[in-house]
């Protein structure tokens, strides 16, 4: 039988201990129906998510229902749709109790007063050109404006195929404010001419993060093994989709056989009462489904498939602590 | 090690490379002393799986915050024993 230390030398095993029993259990939530940005492109507006629960507007209610979360062993919560920042009480909810993140278009600012270590992701979709088509304006302005230096924040920077060739001016200027990044790629769910994916790009795109990652190993926060799977949506010879999907709400996961999955996972609407199909919109095709958060997931939950060898095993482990970087659980 | 304890885990072992499908390991051959977090590389998610065949096996529950205490086949062994001990 291969075990973890036959296949690893002294400091990956000491990285693999660091992370092995870290047993992270998220949820996502959506904290409001609102937001004050429209962008295209935008799953939670395009899929008609926003109007499929009215939000809870009690506080009360949120403190409750964070108490009752906590009893189902949820250890990360991850606070998305809408825009979160516009209901900061809703947020202080989860921020009170438990590890939190929250993503945010980062217009309005955290008041580090108040969540002074809440891990925040700030979304960006490209250049000012993008931004701007995509966004109705450039918001890196303001959130560099807003996030310059801070150290429990970063980017989620949203990659489409226009951005091929040009990341890396998109990278030095998070640099140069001192923040960090992380890239994810854009599914194709609303129509916008020139934003969908061809093959081609896809294999373009993987090399050009794997370089980005090469030459700005202290600011982009990525693993090459994710890029791969991302952009391929394949794994050890498995295809991703939704047989695969490890982030599905648990309450509608009638998959028989069930494949690995993240326990006990719930995406909760903002009236605390609805949930979603998964942590991405329910109109998505899974099978071109790119959503970083699923495809980091589809590889942690399968460890065991990757105690094969050395290569396997390290892959699993950068993207895992890629992960555990990224919501706090291990240090930049 | 008496022989109830041995065969306790032996089956343990049996249990958990059935369920997790581990290749090139046999009950016998299996190490009890193994961390199976550390070196099999199981998760919580197959500790929950074997939590509940172990259930359906010996008529215990086992509670999910024990699952952390459960690294190795001899502590499971032992864990079982004591809460079948105390149903007697
Ligand atoms: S900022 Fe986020 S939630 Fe708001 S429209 Fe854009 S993608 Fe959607
Ligand atoms: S759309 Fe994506 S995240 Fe959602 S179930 Fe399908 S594959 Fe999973």
């Amino acid at each position: 039988m291969k075990t973890v230390s036959s296949l690893l030398d002294a400091h990956w095993y000491e990285r693999y201990k660091k992370i092995s029993r870290l047993n992270i259990r998220s949820s996502i939530y959506d904290v409001t129906d609102r937001c004050n940005l429209r962008c295209k492109g935008c799953f939670f507006f395009s899929s008609g998510e926003h109007e499929r629960a009215a939000e809870e507007k009690d506080v009360d209610k949120w403190h409750a229902f964070v108490e009752k979360e906590m009893d189902r062993g949820v250890n990360l919560a991850i606070l998305i749709g809408g825009e979160p920042t516009l209901c900061m009480d809703r947020i202080e909810a989860f921020y009170k109790r438990l590890p939190t993140f929250c993503a945010t278009n980062g217009l309005i600012k955290v008041d580090r007063n108040r969540f002074p270590n809440m891990m925040v992701g700030l979304s960006l979709w490209g250049d000012t050109e993008d931004e701007t088509i995509l966004r109705g304006q450039d918001t890196f302005k303001v959130t560099s404006a807003n996030y310059e230096g801070d150290s429990h924040a970063y980017y989620l920077y949203t990659i489409t195929p226009k951005q091929l060739g040009k990341t890396e001016k998109i990278i030095q200027k998070i640099e140069n404010v001192g923040l960090k990044v992380h890239m994810q790629l854009l599914s194709n769910d609303e129509d916008v001419n020139g934003f969908s994916w061809q093959e081609e790009e896809l294999v373009a795109i993987r090399e050009e993060m794997d370089g980005m990652l090469d030459a700005y190993p202290d600011t982009v926060i990525s693993s090459k093994y994710y890029h791969q799977i991302i952009t391929a949506g394949k794994m050890l010879g498995r295809r991703f989709g939704w047989n695969e999907c490890p982030s599905v709400t648990i309450s509608r996961d009638n998959r028989d056989p069930q494949p690995k999955r993240l326990t006990n996972f719930i995406r909760w609407a903002s009236d605390l009462k609805t949930v979603h199909r998964c942590c991405t919109s329910e109109t998505r095709d899974c099978s071109t489904c790119k959503d970083g958060a699923a495809h980091m997931s589809w590889v942690m939950v399968n460890k065991r498939a990757h105690i094969k060898t050395t290569k396997d095993l390290q892959n699993w482990i950068e993207v895992y602590e890629m992960f555990a970087k990224l919501y706090q659980f291990i240090p930049w | 090690m008496t022989t109830d304890a041995s065969q306790t885990i032996t089956r343990i072992a049996e249990i958990i490379i059935n369920e997790l499908k581990l290749e090139d390991v046999t009950p016998e051959s299996f190490e009890p002393d193994l961390d199976l977090v550390d070196e099999v590389g199981i998760d919580s998610m197959d500790l929950a799986t074997i939590a509940l065949v172990l259930r359906d096996e010996y008529g215990i529950r086992i509670d999910e915050d024990d699952y952390p205490k459960l690294t190795t086949v001899r502590i499971i062994a032992d864990y079982i024993d004591t809460k079948l001990a105390e149903k007697e």
